[in-house]
């Protein structure tokens, strides 16, 4: 790990005034959360911010509720917000897709603002030696003719298939979140499903975010009907992996009929990923084993595979499925599908 | 918990303690040829020598940490997690050292009481914290705590190189109380990987130490505190 400064600021303030604009190299200085994401990368060399201003000192780690309204701290940690007992009761898809991710050391610490922002699993993008257009723009993609099982098959552009990593950011998607900023131009507020940003031509640019913009948390209303939500990850093992395939699912039902669906893909998408199309088509339906296929098969729709990873379209579109399915069979108060 | 801060100058003094004649490495050396008595000793060893770090040199940082019970001030590189300092400066080496990026458990510890991966958190970012290490875990007069004797009672092991990180992770497994099944003791403790493939002594030592582990928690060290 190559030297840096360390700070621990006592205000939102000093913290987005203290860390360095992007200089030599293209390395600018970093905000420090849990850490999971920004020291593992330092290990490896992929990045080397001259400073990490850590935000222990801020607060920021409140999750409070007021009527249906949600706000969560940034720096709640992934294990309080899991754990967290009317999160689990209203919106049990953000509990599910918390706890099915990392593992308890890692959520222990790891925060949600963090978590939100993990970079990509990409192999070429951590190993700090491929051509890689996100780490070294316009130097090539090696994902694209290598190892690409992991990696996406939505969003994905001549330059790049890094996959998105997280869970959380797809299933706080379903419930048009929006994200709150501070930064040296002061504080603004940012639709969530326009924080991160496809890498089209330009894969080195993850989120809308400027360099010294600090997320201060998300806001979101939530439909009484959330509590019929979940969350479908498959994995290579069981606990403690990425998703190759998740949806999140909230379904808004009268009887077997479907009022109102939201769907958010994951693992195979190149940003948070939600299925408004497959969404508009379910409204109305009858929702039966074929209906749920034929919205997993939209949801996929537009998907390109490479040669390791094309399974994941089909395995996409069925757990897209197979999630509205358990979805559905949840009864009102939230339980039935999901638990351990 | 029990984070008493120290004062910065009482602190640095203490970076120029001398370290104790004996360090974990030095006792196993003993202890092979002491004979299998020495042995007893050896989850009872109590270190307190702080880090013969100066702490006037440029970029160090003033940091105070409590481990196992004891008050370190330092002055450290930022660059040093929770495991460097663990086990380059303080001869704490019962935390071990597996895939340095978070993904093994073997570096396992508690932070002010929650299990953390120490090879991912800065010893920095601890300063006026507390770790208990699996050196803190038995009692000074060599009892075991008792998520140590079940693993020891149901094989929770073969190699032993995890062993620290399981135990550690164990004990916060049910402080958090996350091991009220089998199913759920085995996804609460999937962050910490046995290539030995130990996972059913595991699971039956974490059923088995549940109920003690919840009555005194971290230990009998911090219980009596």
């Amino acid at each position: 790990m190559k030297p840096f400064r360390y700070r621990a600021p006592l205000s939102i303030g000093d913290a987005v005034k203290t860390v360095e604009p992007i200089g030599e190299g293209g390395q600018g200085g970093a905000f420090l959360a849990g850490g999971t994401t920004i020291l593992d990368l330092m290990k490896l060399s992929v990045v080397s911010p001259p400073s990490l201003t850590d935000l222990q000192k801020l607060g920021l780690d409140e999750i409070r509720w007021n009527g249906d309204v949600v706000h969560l701290g940034a720096r709640v940690t992934m294990a309080q917000a899991a754990d967290h007992p009317m999160l689990k009761e209203r919106v049990p898809v953000l509990s599910e897709a918390l706890w099915k991710a990392a593992s308890p050391q890692l959520r222990n610490v790891a925060t949600l603002a963090g978590n939100v922002l993990q970079r990509t699993r990409c192999p070429y993008f951590r190993d700090n030696i491929s051509a890689c257009n996100k780490r070294n723009p316009g130097s090539g993609c090696s994902a694209m003719d290598g190892i690409n099982r992991l990696l996406a098959v939505l969003g994905t552009s001549d330059h790049c298939i890094a996959n998105y990593a997280g869970d959380f950011a797809n299933a706080l998607l379903l419930f048009d979140a929006e994200v709150e900023t501070e930064s040296r131009r002061g504080e603004r507020t940012i639709a969530f499903d326009r924080l991160h940003v496809r890498p089209d031509d330009r894969p080195e640019r993850e989120t809308v975010l400027a360099q010294d913009e600090l997320i201060t948390g998300f806001r979101f209303t939530l439909p009484q009907w959330a509590r019929r939500s979940h969350f479908v990850k498959v994995r290579d093992r069981e606990s403690y992996a990425f998703a190759l395939t998740s949806a999140a699912v909230a379904l808004d039902m009268d009887g077997e009929t479907v009022r109102e669906a939201r769907i958010g893909i994951g693992g195979a998408a190149t940003v948070p990923w939600r299925a408004k199309e497959a969404e508009g088509f379910l409204a109305g339906k009858h929702l039966t084993e074929s209906v749920a296929l034929e919205a997993g098969r939209m949801a996929f729709a537009g998907a390109t595979g490479f040669e390791h990873n094309a399974f994941k379209i089909p395995l996409g579109q069925r757990t897209v499925a197979r999630a509205l399915l358990e979805t559905a069979a949840m009864d009102s108060a939230g339980t039935g599908a999901g638990s351990n | 918990m029990f984070s008493k801060r120290v004062s910065p100058s009482k602190g640095i003094d203490d970076t120029h303690a001398p370290k104790p004649g004996f360090s974990r490495r030095s006792l196993l050396a003993a202890s092979a040829s002491a004979g299998a008595s020495a042995l007893g000793s050896l989850g009872s060893a109590r270190m307190s020598f702080a880090a013969p770090v100066p702490a006037d040199q440029d970029g160090l940082v003033r940091t105070a940490i409590t481990i196992n019970g004891v008050e370190h001030a330092l002055a450290l590189d930022p660059r040093t997690t929770i495991l460097d300092l663990l086990r380059e400066t303080l001869d704490l080496t019962g935390t071990k050292v597996g895939c340095d990026h978070g993904q093994c458990g073997a570096c396992t510890v508690l932070l002010d009481g929650k299990r953390v991966n120490s090879c991912f958190v800065l010893a920095v970012a601890a300063d006026g914290k507390s770790i208990v290490t699996v050196e803190g875990l038995a009692h000074p007069d060599g009892e075991l705590h008792p998520m140590q004797a079940a693993f020891i009672e149901h094989d929770g092991l073969q190699c032993g190189y995890c062993t620290p990180g399981q135990i550690l992770s164990a004990i916060g497994c049910v402080i958090e109380g996350h091991a009220n099944s089998d199913a759920e003791i085995r996804e609460y403790m999937s962050g910490n990987l046995c290539r030995c493939g130990a996972y059913k002594g595991i699971v039956e030592a974490v059923r088995e130490a549940r109920d003690e582990t919840r009555e005194i928690g971290i230990g009998p060290r911090e219980a009596s505190k």
